[in-house]
């Protein structure tokens, strides 16, 4: 099972590494408790395994958000009479959920049985939940947007018509489900023992909702003009207000594992992800009537949820390949448990 | 592993496990107690085990007294180590040998005892205990003067005492290393733990048994064993767990160079070619015990090898026997190879090239012949030899210009033919062919069987008197399906034998008259009844503890040896815990949960008459049936060509000096003084710092021996895929040794290399002031399949044991270094600059006597002895 | 769907009325010798493929973790003994002091050099636990992993997608999609210990279990291996082996318990075992609670983006 190249730790005596713990604390994080100064493990091994996912993962959750997020855009365009935000909405929306869903399929270890996954519906597996969730809305997102897309043609006939016609229904059903896309899939990473994703649990689908509704209004943003985006620049800065904040609060309650939020590709990202959501927040609440800076700011903050998307992911796989952020919280609550002064 | 399970139940069932051995290993993880000691330590080990029994008695003095020679009067003439600095009496520096006259008890004629019986040469080429067979050495019949008491100065029990006077805890932590507080928990344990209502076993297998000083190991285990009365009873023994398959069966019908079937010894050249000066040699005058037999046996055996053509007139064909001229053991084979003496080498099932000491000259060796047929499963190095051994990457050895022709035979696994395998127990055990052999693979029994049969045929029309055993030899198996197989069973039953009324069913039916065939007179009863008794497999809940209907065991049958010792003199059980075999005074009979090992109606205070031989001459309280006296032997007076008693030696290398005599390694080892063979220096003499660290050898539970079972299979492969060494992180830290990283280990011989493991398994051992670094070195490794890796016997020179020949595979001196070893020529060149370093001769580290003092000593002593007769 | 976490007959919450005792392992590892005959029966039994010949380093232990191709696991751990690790187990002496083993050991003496014998070598042999509430089986959205009449987790090769979800979900890091050629015999698949169902289904016992020599895998009835297991336990602590400890007996644990638990002599996570595993789907409810309100509360802002001025 030795992957070939690993280099183990190995210490003289051959038997199992002490690891010090402690370095490497997030900065400026006044909450985080002092973990116990060593903790054993099995030649430093993961404890649990680290999801086999991909790139294409992270790219799955942002492009969810993104197709909810647009849907939702998209429908508050139509219902408001914003017509470039509506047909923006409604294709941006189908274009993301159809990336989002081949990122999903190419990661299956056998793409071909793929839709193994409509033999069974099962609340347990939020994968399945969200299966089922893609299998209703993306058809409805697929309808409204081509239904745009025939609308826009000059003479519709037969099905194009059609389409044309029935893309205000599709595009309310989209938007009836639109939200549980953007936040199942929170669900999907917390509803594992992956530590820094367990630990989130309870704030990721704020984050991700934020998230969300900062990438789509963003894209909104640049694409639509100044004109009909004053809700997308709304939700982009309530999205990005929302997603900085859930974070903060998430990262108390991570405990040890938000430290995987700060450090290694996931530090990376996550530093991205908030100078690009910051900056773009402030970039559209100075820059609301340029057209420039309105491009600037939502690509900013589009940025900033694909970075948090990418940093939450890479946490996660940190999270997991490090035996410490398993063991460590699992051993103070056990000691804890058991009436004992952690040490 | 398999075998371990009934330790780990002994241990659930509250046994103490101790766990001698230089490594922490799987053994020791889940033993009582691990005792670290020195490879090469054991003698003074068990010494300071018997030395503790004796200074505070507590042996089991009945058992003692009534069961074993202890009461015995040795000669006078016979000087002890302790007077000699190391050796016995009789040792004659020149032939590296002694003359074991003055070992013998008083009252045996010393003509008898050294010349009579020309089988027992005093010294001799060729192996010891084989002279005898299974039975003990012949010892003369005239009265042997006995001192109940045990007090008398020349008894056994007081030699013994004064013999081990000196192995002292503190000697045993110097000699051994083995920590004094860690050998007194031991002491205390297996003495508590023997006696009427307990007993403790001793288990060893090789790590006592590859050193030029193996046999005297054992022989300690058995001074142990009787001191505390723990032979023939259940739950004691000393149990020699036997290494390959069947390597149990292979010397009771033995692919041994001097031995019959049954332990008959083979007959020598030197010797008077009858039938009767051969059984004579064998026997003595007026044996007793049941050896007196032997001729019985050699005639059935002759009678199953030649049938018909075997009449009394003929001496039933003896003289068709093969003869033995010397040593033709595999490494004087090896080395009659090398030089040019044998024209062809059989390898069938072992693989030399790996698995023997001194690899490189096994490979040279074989370069040399004109022939070499190897059987086996696996394209092992022995097979391949010629284009790819390491000798072919330095040069020494280039494939055009070896000679040799290669016939490689794909053997039979045991899963694809019939057939027994004989365990440490002596149990024999059936196994069925459960598949068919692939393509060309076929089995021994195939193989020999229709080898012979061509071989008959092509010399059927010969009349060249060396060939007329071939003619005579009774070669007719049955065969069965499509490949033409020989029928196992036929095989096995004629080994069983057959007489006047078919298959025999006990040995003590065999006639010395020809009218019984036998191929093994030990096996006889394997077909009672017609029925292959090996095959049995009665579950052990549904039969009596002992599970006799499991499988067959030699002889009769009997699990357990000697069991008549399992009651006391008077035929009673010692306890009732362990009572196995006993007297039952109603019945007028032996009797008990085992087959008795003793003459069934034969009374407990049974006298023999004065003239009286065979079994006829053994008392009814003479347990050890087979040996000429009915005793257990604390002493051996003869038998061994290297001491009556063990002592400890040094390995032929070692970084340590003898800390109890001048005489540094056994007197009599068995070395060969060659260009190719070179030794170390030891100790303190010049060179010896070259090579500082002891290492030893042995298994991985993952691998099989020389690798050609394991290496090629992934399974196995994938659980330890690379050569590595144990080192202690005092060595590493010392040589500069990196965990998981490369390293090589240097001797006179070779450099190989392997992967460094550094564990607190291996500790430095503090002795007499300074600490021995020990490496650990697995052995499975080769240049083919899957995993690969240099070889550890690459290491070794040969240095043997006089008494069996075996190699001191484990345990020699070398250096370690960090990195990779050199290739190629360079890598020639880097050991004989080591060698250099040491001032290596051939000569070197060879010196049979050592002890400065034993010349004056010895002449003194003689001096002493002869104006005091009569001893003290 | 059944329960997510507590005390439950996982066959009788799976649908199965009727059904045989659950069955599973007691892996004793204080009686285990580290011979590897259980992964090696797994792999021959199973048919599962070498999976690298690469050396760790690790103590014996060169197959290294659970995974895709190997569903039994020898673990290795050299430590420094502990003073009372086994000195309870030696008979106790008469007249000499009981130097074993002992700080006070003629060695200790500042040589740098160990104490011989001061060292103990724990071996452990894991397996999937066939949680009583598995993640695995929880998240799968295929319905590939499934739960066996006998209470096993058990994955349907040719069901998996591959989608790997079980993966991270397993507290215990035991399944694992199997890498190597594609096209190969379940690459790309998700593979773990079956607790050999096939054999389950013949009335044999699984390979491992029935190679093991000394008992150290046993298998059988759960609820009579619990009880053995306490006795185990209660035993060896009479034997002053204070460490020993059961791992995953106890149905009131984060995964309901395990069907296959273990008798260890040190803490779980010397052996590479998480302390105090818990399901996952445990926070299922809570979690999906707060998708859903995170979900409607992101549908009322995105409407109240379009109130107020445009
Ligand atoms: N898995 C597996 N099983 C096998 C085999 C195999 O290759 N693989 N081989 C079979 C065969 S052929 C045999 S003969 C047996 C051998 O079985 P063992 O005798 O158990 O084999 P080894 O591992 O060679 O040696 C045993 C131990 O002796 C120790 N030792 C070395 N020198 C000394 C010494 O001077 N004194 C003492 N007390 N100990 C010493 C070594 O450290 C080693 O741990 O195993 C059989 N069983
Ligand atoms: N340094 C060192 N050297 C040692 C030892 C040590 O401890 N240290 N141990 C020694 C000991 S105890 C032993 S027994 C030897 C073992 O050394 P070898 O006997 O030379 O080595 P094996 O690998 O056991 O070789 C047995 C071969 O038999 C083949 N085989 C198996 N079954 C059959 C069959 O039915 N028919 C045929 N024809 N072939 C078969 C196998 O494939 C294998 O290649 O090594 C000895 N050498
Ligand atoms: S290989 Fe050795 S341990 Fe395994 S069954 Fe055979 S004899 Fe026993
Ligand atoms: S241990 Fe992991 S793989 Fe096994 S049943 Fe539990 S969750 Fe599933
Ligand atoms: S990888 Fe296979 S078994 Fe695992 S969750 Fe996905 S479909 Fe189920
Ligand atoms: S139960 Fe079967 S599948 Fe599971 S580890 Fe044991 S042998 Fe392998
Ligand atoms: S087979 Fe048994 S004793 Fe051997 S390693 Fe596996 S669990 Fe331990
Ligand atoms: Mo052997």
């Amino acid at each position: 099972m030795t992957g070939p190249g690993r280099q183990p730790e190995m210490s003289l005596d051959g038997g199992t590494p002490r690891h010090r713990a402690g370095r490497r604390r997030g900065r400026g994080d006044p909450n985080a408790t002092v973990p116990p100064a060593d903790f054993t493990s099995y030649y430093g091994r993961p404890v649990v395994k680290a999801s086999p996912w991909e790139k294409d993962i992270p790219a799955y959750l942002f492009l969810g958000g993104l197709a909810a997020g647009s849907s939702l855009l998209a429908a508050g365009g139509a219902a408001s009479d914003r017509p470039a935000l509506r047909r923006h909405g409604r294709i941006t929306a189908f274009a993301a959920i159809s990336l989002s869903f081949a990122a999903l399929v190419h990661d299956l270890g056998r793409p071909s049985r793929l839709l193994n996954m409509l033999r069974v519906i099962k609340p347990t597996s939020p994968m399945s939940v969200g299966t089922w969730l893609l299998a209703g809305y993306g058809p409805l997102a697929g309808a409204a947007a081509l239904g745009e897309l025939a609308g826009s043609t000059p003479r519709g006939r037969g099905p194009l018509r059609l389409l044309s016609a029935l893309r205000g229904p599709a595009g309310v059903g989209a938007t009836l489900i639109a939200p549980a896309v953007a936040t199942y899939t929170a669900v999907l990473l917390s509803d594992t023992a992956t530590p820094a994703w367990s630990a989130a649990r309870k704030e990721l689908p704020f984050v991700f909702a934020g998230s969300a509704a900062a990438a789509a209004g963003g894209l909104a943003m640049a694409t639509v003009p100044v004109s009909q985006a004053a809700p997308a620049r709304r939700m982009a800065v309530g999205g990005a207000l929302t997603e900085l904040a859930a974070q903060q609060v998430m990262e108390r309650s991570m405990g040890l594992s938000s430290e995987t939020l700060s450090t290694g590709i996931a530090g990376r990202w996550h530093r991205l992800a908030r100078v690009s959501t910051g900056g773009g927040v402030v970039l559209a609440l100075t820059g609301a009537r340029s057209r420039t800076l309105s491009v600037l700011a939502g690509l900013a903050l589009t940025t900033g949820s694909f970075a948090t998307r990418f940093a939450i992911f890479e946490a996660g796989q940190a999270s997991a390949r490090d035996p410490r952020y398993t063991i460590v919280p699992q051993r103070e609550r056990l000691d804890a448990a058991a009436g004992e002064t952690p040490h | 592993p398999v075998g371990f399970q009934w330790v780990m139940e002994a241990k659930a069932r509250g046994a103490t496990v101790i766990h001698v051995d230089p490594r922490y290993t799987r053994t020791s993880a889940v033993a009582d107690i691990h005792a670290p000691i020195r490879a090469g330590g054991d003698i003074a080990f068990l010494g300071g085990i018997i030395h503790y029994i004796l200074s505070r008695e507590l042996d089991f003095r009945e058992y003692v007294t009534a069961y074993t020679n202890a009461a015995d009067i040795i000669t006078d003439r016979f000087i002890d180590t302790e007077d000699l600095d190391g050796l016995f009496s009789g040792f004659d520096p020149e032939g590296r040998k002694y003359d074991t006259s003055t070992w013998q008890y008083e009252g045996a004629s010393e003509a008898a005892a050294a010349g009579n019986r020309s089988q027992h040469d005093t010294a001799s080429d060729t192996s010891a205990g084989d002279q005898h067979g299974s039975g003990g050495p012949a010892i003369s019949r005239a009265e042997v003067h006995r001192d109940e008491t045990l007090q008398h100065p020349r008894c056994v029990f007081q030699i013994l005492k004064r013999h081990f006077a000196r192995y002292t805890p503190d000697m045993v932590e110097r000699v051994s290393g083995c920590p004094q507080d860690v050998f007194a928990t031991i002491c205390e344990a297996v003495t508590r733990n023997s006696g009427r209502d307990r007993t403790t076993a001793w288990v060893y297998s090789v790590g006592w048994t590859h050193h030029s000083v193996s046999i005297q190991y054992i022989r300690s285990a058995a001074i142990l064993q009787l001191l505390l009365g723990n032979m023939g009873r259940p739950g004691g023994g000393i149990m020699a767990l036997r290494g390959h398959a069947s390597i149990q069966g292979s010397t009771d019908i033995p692919t041994l160079f001097n031995l019959l079937p049954g332990y008959l010894p083979m007959p020598k050249s030197s010797q008077p070619d009858d039938l009767d000066g051969y059984a004579q040699g064998m026997i003595g005058d007026k044996q007793k015990g049941y050896w007196a037999n032997a001729k019985a046996y050699t005639v059935s055996l002759l009678k199953s090898y030649f049938g018909d053509a075997a009449t009394a007139d003929n001496d039933f064909g003896f003289r068709w026997l093969p003869k033995i001229s010397g040593d033709h053991g595999t490494y004087q084979t090896t080395l009659d190879m090398l030089d040019g003496k044998i024209p062809g080498y059989f390898v069938v099932g072992e693989n030399p090239a790996v698995g023997s000491a001194h690899g490189k000259l096994q490979r040279l060796a074989m370069a040399k012949l004109e022939f070499l047929v190897v059987r086996d499963l696996a394209m092992i190095e022995t097979a391949t030899f010629w284009k790819d051994s390491p000798e072919i990457g330095t040069g020494e050895l280039r494939t055009e210009d070896i000679g040799t022709e290669v016939f490689v035979f794909p053997a039979a696994a045991h899963t694809e033919k019939n057939g027994s395998f004989t365990n440490t127990q002596r149990m024999l055990q059936w196994h069925h062919q459960a598949v068919e052999p692939p393509g060309d693979a076929r089995s021994e029994l195939h193989f020999f069987y229709h080898l012979g049969r061509r071989l008959r045929a092509k010399l059927a029309d010969s009349t060249d008197p060396r060939d007329q055993p071939m003619h005579a030899l009774t070669w007719d198996y049955p065969t069965e399906g499509p490949l033409a197989e020989p029928k196992a069973e036929a095989v096995l039953m004629e080994i069983n034998g057959y007489g006047p009324e078919g298959d025999l069913s006990s040995y003590l039916e065999l006639k010395d008259d020809g009218s019984t065939a036998c191929g093994c007179w030990i096996y006889c009863g394997v077909g009672a009844g017609g029925v292959n008794q090996a095959a049995r497999r009665k579950p052990g809940a549904e039969q009596s503890w002992v599970a006799p209907e499991w499988g067959w065991a030699w002889p009769a049958n009997r699990r357990i040896l000697y069991n008549r010792a399992s009651a006391d003199p008077a035929g009673k059980p010692w306890s009732e815990r362990k009572a196995y075999v006993w007297w039952d005074e109603e019945a007028g009979s032996w009797t008990g949960h085992d087959v008795p090992d003793f003459e069934a109606t034969k009374r407990p205070d049974y006298r023999a008459p004065a003239d009286a031989e065979g079994p006829a001459a053994l008392n009814g309280d003479d347990p050890f049936v087979m040996q000429a006296d009915g005793k257990g032997w604390l002493y051996a007076p003869s038998g061994l060509l290297d001491g009556p008693l063990p002592t400890h030696y040094e390995p032929q290398e070692s970084p340590v000096r003898n800390a109890l005599y001048g005489q540094q390694a056994n007197p009599t080892r068995q070395v060969y003084i060659r260009d190719e063979n070179p030794s170390h220096p030891s100790a303190d003499e010049p060179g010896a710092d070259v090579y500082p660290y002891v290492f030893t050898t042995y298994r991985l539970t993952e691998h099989h021996t020389a690798g050609g079972m394991s290496r090629g299979l992934p399974y196995l492969a994938e659980l330890q895929p690379a050569f590595f060494v144990e080192v202690s992180p005092e060595l590493a830290a010392e040589r500069h040794l990196q965990h998981g990283a490369w390293c090589h280990l240097v001797t006179a011989r070779a450099a190989v290399e392997a992967r460094v493991l550094v564990t607190r398994r291996v500790t430095p051992l503090k002795m007499g002031g300074r600490l021995v670094h020990q490496i650990g070195v697995p052995y499975h490794w080769g240049q083919n399949g899957l995993t690969t890796g240099d070889s550890a016997n690459d290491l070794f020179g040969l240095a043997l044991d006089r008494n069996v020949h075996i190699q001191e595979s484990k345990v020699a001196s070398c250096d370690i270094r960090p990195g990779r070893r050199p290739r190629g020529p360079a890598l020639i060149a880097y050991i004989a600059a080591s060698r250099d370093k040491a001032g290596i001769t051939p000569e070197t580290g060879n010196t049979a006597l050592t002890s400065p003092a034993w010349r004056g000593l010895s002449e003194r002593a003689e001096a002493d002895a002869h104006n005091n007769p009569g001893g003290a | 769907m059944g329960r997510l976490s507590g005390p439950v007959d996982p066959a009788l919450d799976a649908g199965w009325s009727e059904h045989p005792p659950r069955m599973g392992f007691f892996t004793d590892t204080s009686v285990c010798i580290g011979c590897k005959a259980c992964e090696v029966a797994c792999k021959e039994w199973n048919a599962i493929p070498e999976d690298g010949l690469s050396f760790t380093g690790e103590s014996y232990d060169n197959t290294g973790a659970l995974g895709g191709s190997t569903w039994r696991h020898v673990a290795f751990i050299e430590q420094p003994r502990q003073l009372g690790d086994r000195a309870a187990e030696l008979p106790a002496p008469t007249g000499v002091d009981l130097g074993m083993p002992s700080i006070g050991m003629p060695s200790g003496d500042g040589t740098g050099v160990g104490a011989p014998g001061d060292v103990r070598w724990l071996m452990s042999s894991d397996v999937c636990k066939h949680c009583t509430h598995a993640a695995c089986l929880d998240v799968c959205p295929t319905g590939s992993l499934f739960r066996t009449e006998f209470g096993t987790v058990v994955v349907q090769e040719e069901i998996c997608n591959g989608c790997g979800y079980c993966v991270p979900a397993c507290p215990y890091g035991v399944i694992e999609r199997r890498s190597g050629p594609a096209g190969d015999v379940a690459v790309g698949v998700a593979q773990k210990c079956t607790l050999c169902y096939d054999r389950l289904g013949a009335g044999q016992t699984p390979a491992c279990a029935q190679a093991c020599p000394t008992q150290s895998i046993q298998y059988g009835d759960l609820d009579e291996l619990r009880t053995r297991a306490e006795g185990r336990l209660a035993q060896l602590h009479d034997t002053g082996v204070s460490d020993a400890q059961l791992y995953g007996a106890s149905p009131d644990d984060g995964v309901g318990g395990a069907g296959a638990f273990f008798l260890l002599l040190d803490k779980p996570e010397v052996y590479g075992l998480p302390p105090d595993p818990v399901v996952c789907t445990r926070d299922l409810p809570s979690m999906w609670t707060r998708a859903a309100v995170a979900a409607v509360a992101l549908a009322g802002a995105a409407a109240m983006c379009f109130g107020g001025r445009r």
